[in-house]
């Protein structure tokens, strides 16, 4: 492999992997069935009780 | 400490300790006079000390199953003292070598305290005695709080911490003998380095285990920016430490990288050693203390998930932004300075998410020290970001780079953001560890946080004067087209700076050691009150009624 191609899979490949990568984490962080699970964990540590979940 | 564990698990200690213990022996036997021999008995004192220890309690009584409907705190409870130590050694070192850049005599004329050799002692001590241990004391904490689990086990969390710390002592001990691999933060030899990889993976299976435990559906965000430091640190650590020992009685070894690849690699890992190790870690401890201590959830989620994954997938490509101006091929150098621009977008989406999750309990910050520690640590992470994606911009670099203004920015970094941080993070869980309703001393927390600040703006200050003098002197032509000014005369320049860099040092020091007593106080206390309630052996209920019914 030379150079050129190497230069040009990262170009292209390289490129298409991470947005689409984006798009995905944008997709699951704001899927409207996974508010309760967010909320839930956001609040969750608030919690006072020191003692491992039964 | 050992009274915790169980029998079998102080018989795996016996048995892990003495194949250590002949380790230490067969490295000291094979290096002899090399340095390797006397790291071979380094680990041989160390491992028996502890099986001393472990011989010593061997027949106290095993620990109540009860315990396990308890969190297993007392490796996070060394950790932080350990995290103390390392902090004061660590930045006493920090100090010397500032201070011998403006008093050169300060060598004593010894080969072992000579500039290169008491750097990286510095360097390492902060960034891995001081950092990694207050990473795997928090991280073993926070990982059981929002996982409503215990760890799985009592072992493998102390095999962690003890054999972490051997590491850092086999580091500092090596650079003192003049043994370096000569890669930035990557100094430690070949059979430091494959002692790590074995902490480490240990390090990620309790991670993983535990989490296979949690009793809460969702992992919280501070779980996934713990795991992206201990998985990545991992990958960076094996790649850029690929070497060939001598022989095996030797303890030097080299690298399989040579000439511009040997550079690249070197920077992909020192670029990512400061996004996964300096910030990663710390970010986790953030998105969990800070709301922890101000009493009110992360101001947006979502936010903190895609800064997660945005900063986990672009600082990857950021390193090379270290190597502008070099035979690094052109087009690499201009990869790592959009991403490390593009960086600057996940960076501030945490920032900004800290300081709005404290927004409304403004009154909190400004009363309670610990929350203020939490606050500016945010705001210098805000602009040491930015200064880092400006300063990647190779025009900027052309300016800054070889300068004292890197200094400066990694000393903003450092001390304003990670030590900051981590500071906060624990006057916050000291008192819980130790069952105090506050620290010994709220006014030293205080008194601290001032030390801390003023340092921090010292050094920073001094360094960015020096740094952009000595650049610009660097570039300064005369009408004959020759440079205007010889090394030596920046030099002299610079001269005020690294003594007002000392001072700036010596202020953060002397704020670490005020930390370390409140620290050691707190326990103290806590140990005190303890002695005092099961010396009169009456339960506290009783105690309260008798006063009532003496009224």
């Amino acid at each position: 492999m030379d150079h050129e191609t190497l230069v040009a899979f990262a170009k292209s490949w390289g490129l298409f992997y991470l947005i689409i990568f984006a798009v995905g984490v944008l997709v699951y962080v704001f899927w409207p069935s996974n508010r309760k699970r967010f909320d839930r964990a956001k609040k969750s540590i608030l919690d006072k009780d020191d003692r491992p979940g039964e | 400490m050992v009274s915790g564990l169980t029998v079998s698990e102080r018989q795996l200690s016996l048995v892990v300790l003495t194949a250590l213990a002949l380790c230490g022996l067969a490295m000291a036997a094979a290096g002899r006079a090399d340095a390797l021999g006397i790291h071979g008995f380094i680990v041989l004192a160390f491992s028996l000390g502890l099986i001393f220890l472990v011989i010593s309690r061997y027949n106290d009584p095993e620990p109540p199953t009860e315990r396990l409907s308890r969190y297993y705190d007392d490796p996070t409870k060394v950790g932080i003292v350990l995290t103390m130590i390392w902090a004061v050694v660590g930045m006493f070192f920090g100090v010397w070598v500032a201070a011998l850049l403006a008093w050169p005599d300060l060598t004593f004329d010894a080969g072992w305290a000579s500039f290169g050799r008491l750097r990286p002692v510095h360097t390492s001590g902060v960034i891995f005695g001081f950092g990694g241990n207050a990473l795997i004391a928090t991280s073993f904490h926070v990982l059981q709080r929002t996982s409503r689990a215990r760890l799985p086990d009592q072992f493998s969390p102390w095999f962690v911490l003890i054999g972490y710390n051997l590491f850092c002592v086999l580091a500092a001990s090596g650079y003192l003998m003049g043994l370096t691999q000569s890669k930035e933060y990557a100094e430690p030899e070949w059979y430091a380095d494959i002692w790590l990889v074995i902490v480490w993976v240990v390090y990620f299976l309790i991670y993983i285990r535990t989490l296979q435990r949690r009793k809460e559906p969702h992992i919280y965000v501070a779980n996934w920016y713990y795991m992206a430091f201990i998985l990545v640190v991992a990958v960076l650590h094996i790649v850029n430490n690929l070497a060939v020992p001598v022989s095996f009685g030797h303890a030097k070894s080299y690298s399989l990288f040579s000439g511009v690849q040997d550079a690249m690699t070197q920077w992909w890992y020192g670029h990512n050693a400061v996004a996964f190790f300096l910030t990663s870690g710390f970010l986790g401890m953030m998105y969990y203390y800070l709301p922890k201590r101000a009493e009110r959830p992360i101001f947006s989620y979502r936010l903190s998930i895609i800064s997660f994954w945005g900063i986990t997938f672009m600082y990857m490509w950021a390193g090379s932004h270290h190597l502008h101006y070099t035979a690094l091929p052109q087009w690499v150098q201009t990869l790592g300075m959009t991403f490390s621009l593009v960086l600057l977008v996940p960076s501030w989406a945490s920032a900004g998410n800290a300081l709005a999750t404290l927004n409304g309990a403004w009154d909190k910050v400004r009363t309670d020290a610990t929350l203020r520690f939490m606050m500016v640590a945010a705001v210098f992470y805000g602009l040491s970001t930015f200064e880092g994606s400006f300063m990647a911009i190779r025009a900027v670099n052309s300016l800054s780079h070889y300068t004292d203004w890197t200094v400066g920015h990694v000393h903003a970094g450092a001390l304003g953001w990670v030590a900051m941080i981590t500071f906060g993070s624990l006057y916050a869980l000291v008192p819980w560890m130790w069952k105090q309703e506050r620290m010994y001393s709220p006014k030293l927390v205080e008194v601290h946080f001032w030390l801390a600040l003023t340092g921090t703006i010292i050094y920073v200050f001094a360094m960015w004067n020096s740094g952009i003098i000595q650049g610009l002197m660097w570039r300064t032509y005369n009408d004959s087209g020759t440079l205007a000014y010889s090394f030596i005369d920046s030099l002299v320049a610079m001269h005020p700076y690294y003594i007002a860099r000392t001072v700036g040092g010596l202020f953060f020091l002397a704020g670490a050691i005020v930390a370390s007593w409140n620290v050691w106080m707190t326990i103290r206390m806590a140990r005190f009150g303890q002695s005092q309630e099961s010396g009169a052996d009456v339960p506290v209920y009783g105690k309260a009624d008798a006063v009532q019914a003496g009224e």
